[in-house]
């Protein structure tokens, strides 16, 4: 048996060298031996039990499978199925560990494997050196290009002035390419402001409609982003709810979350509980948010209503299934794949569809008994809300609250009127302007995740400076439950 | 529980470096806090289970037991019996890897201790940077 053992000292504190490492197939986008790498199946990349299936630049290929994820640890332990090099029952161990003394991380990388007879040392080479030290100085080089020189020291240097941080600047709409990493400077906060230095940012599809320029919620330059958590630096005059220390998270116009630090308006700051941690905040407050006002303020759910939710495995559609399934709602839910009809199945939906766009009104009129939705949740737009209105009960309520596949014809008076329907077209925002009703409805979200009723799943995390990673990821649709950055 | 944290990278050989730390009498020849020490009983300072007994420079008598020791692992594991701080079932380990990009090392102490609540703060500070860091920065000077 030979094992081979290599450790080194990454100048970058241990969240940003774990955000890469414990992605399973992110050898591919930072190891110079690899030419590419898939996770098999669609798995997710921090799936236990998942494949990453991978050609090396010589040539050969490798199946291997995750054993083990720990973010507790920071540990990662992985074998080779099967491959083209004649090594077997290699059993692979990446661990990381906080240098506290200058907020380093040191990497422990070790294996244990077997080699031909003769060929040991070859191969002992091959690991060491070839892989593993090929891979701290590949991983050094790409940390310094996704965080330019000048790595800013995450507490601010000083307090009163202005602080100097990074964040991400568009300097025109456009595509992923135009999320820039650039050098900013935080103003101290003014009457009924805050400064923050934010932990976990939270992406949503709205942050692609505000690159692209299809939302004007953004004129350039500036920075986009609609939710984070994070901690309160300071705090200016007449500001007496929160306090310097306090834990806090967001979801709210103006745009400018994509950042290390911020300056913005204290009322519009909710104060975390300790059962949530930042990045669950970070990933929640919008899409929780959004499922409590849909489900009990635009219209109130009650025991035994049959609501459908369109696109109900996707991040706002899970909310609705889980929340709506706790006020004893019978849920019915549109998907595009039976793996997605699993997933909203566990977030429990009772009657998920597998459907082509607009060809669900049938089976709804099956499963209610010929009686129709007496609610139904509609982000699609274009290609459902003709059948949404078809599929409605006597006396029932159409919510329109996005349109991922473009903007769809409002339905006409005559059309409500043969049903004594309600046509709804909510805005989160105009629901959580008064900061009484913003802490009643964030509360609730958080009621509803210390009780286990309400599970958010953050799947991606990537260093705010990868905010273009995370923007592709999301609109090829290669992302599963919610993403986050990390300043 | 509390629970201190305290790691460091030290540009010299872990070998080199384990040779100051594994000697359970040997506080006084590393540790600038520390001005004398004796193992009680007349026992080797590597007997685990053997307990020290010391005095630091502002004359505070601290009694530890050796719990745990291992040249394999370079881990040192050791409670403390006797001392004037307002803890009890304190339990430390200092650890050390070897560092093969450099051939330095990766030093970890942890403590974990309890406490009145309101004490939990200063006394990780001043065990976490006072005690540990203070070690880690004097063997940096030291074994260079």
């Amino acid at each position: 048996m030979i094992r081979v053992t290599r450790s080194a000292i990454i100048d970058a504190p241990i969240e940003r060298v774990w955000a890469v490492l414990r992605d399973f197939n992110s050898h591919a986008a930072w190891h110079p031996i690899i030419a590419e790498s898939g996770i098999e199946n669609g798995e997710a990349s921090d799936q236990v039990g998942c494949v990453r299936s991978f050609t090396l630049k010589d040539g050969n290929r490798l199946r291997e499978q995750l054993l083990g994820l720990s973010d507790e640890d920071h540990l990662s332990t992985y074998c080779i199925l099967e491959g083209t090099l004649p090594m077997r029952r290699y059993v692979a161990t990446v661990q990381l560990k906080r240098v506290t003394d200058g907020n380093r991380t040191f990497w422990h990388w070790q294996s244990t494997f077997e080699a031909p007879r003769g060929r040991e040392r070859e191969f002992a080479e091959l690991v060491g050196s070839g892989v593993y030290e090929a891979g701290f100085e590949a991983l050094r080089a790409y940390l310094r290009q996704s965080r330019p020189a000048n790595t800013p020291v995450p507490r601010p240097a000083t307090r009163g002035g202005a602080i100097r941080g990074h964040a991400i600047v568009i300097d025109r709409h456009g595509g992923a390419d135009e999320l820039k990493w650039r050098e900013i400077q935080v103003a101290p906060p003014g009457p009924g402001e805050v400064r923050l230095r934010q932990t976990a940012i939270g992406v949503n599809y709205i942050d692609v409609y505000v690159r692209s320029g299809l939302y004007p919620l953004l004129s350039p330059p500036g920075t986009p982003g609609m939710e984070a958590a994070g901690e309160v630096l300071d705090v200016g005059a007449g500001v007496t709810e929160i306090q310097s220390g306090d834990r806090v998270a967001y979801a709210c116009p103006p745009v400018g979350a994509y950042a290390q630090y911020r300056t913005m308006k204290a009322d519009q700051l909710v104060v975390l509980p300790d059962t949530i941690d930042d990045e669950t905040a970070a990933a929640l407050m919008l899409k929780g948010m959004s499922a409590g006002v849909l489900l009990q303020r635009v219209h109130r759910v009650q025991r035994g209503d049959a609501v459908l939710v369109h696109s109900a495995a996707g991040g706002a559609g899970s909310l609705l299934c889980q929340w709506a399934k706790h006020l004893g709602a019978t849920v019915i839910g549109t998907v595009s794949s039976e793996e997605k009809a699993r997933a909203a199945r566990a977030a429990g939906c009772d009657h998920p569809i597998v459907t082509a766009a607009g060809d669900f009104v049938a089976r709804v009129r099956d499963i209610t008994g010929g009686r129709g939705a007496d609610v139904i949740y509609d982000a699609v737009g274009k290609d459902t809300l003709a059948g949404s209105l078809e599929a409605l009960a006597l006396k029932g309520h159409l919510v329109s609250y996005g349109q991922s596949s473009g903007v769809p014809e409002p339905p006409g008076l005559a059309a409500l009127s043969a049903k004594s329907a309600t046509f709804s077209r909510p805005v989160l925002f105009h629901y959580t302007a008064d900061p009484r009703d913003l802490r009643e409805i964030a509360g609730n979200v958080f009621d509803m995740v210390a009780r286990g009723a309400l599970k958010v799943d953050v799947r991606q995390r990537y260093p705010l400076a990868e905010a273009a990673r995370a923007h592709l990821d999301l609109e090829a649709r290669r992302t599963i439950g919610a993403s986050v950055l990390l300043p | 529980m509390a629970r201190v944290y305290i790691s460091s990278v030290i540009d010299a050989p872990a070998a080199k470096v384990w040779a100051r730390i594994r000697d359970f009498n040997g506080l006084p020849r590393w540790h600038p806090r520390i001005r004398d020490s004796r193992i009680e009983n007349g026992e080797p300072a590597d007997r685990v289970g053997c307990i020290r007994d010391f005095h630091l420079q502002n004359g505070d008598r601290i009694r530890e037991r050796l719990l745990g020791l291992s040249d394999y692992d370079m881990f040192c594991t050791y409670s403390i019996l006797e001392s004037p701080m307002p803890l009890t079932d304190y339990v430390a380990t200092i650890r050390l890897t070897p560092v093969t990009d450099g051939n330095r090392t990766f030093a970890e102490w942890w403590a974990e201790f309890d406490c009145a609540p309101e004490r939990e703060r200063d006394l990780a500070q001043s065990i976490g940077q006072g005690v540990f860091q203070a070690a880690f920065n004097s063997l940096k000077q030291l074994v260079r």
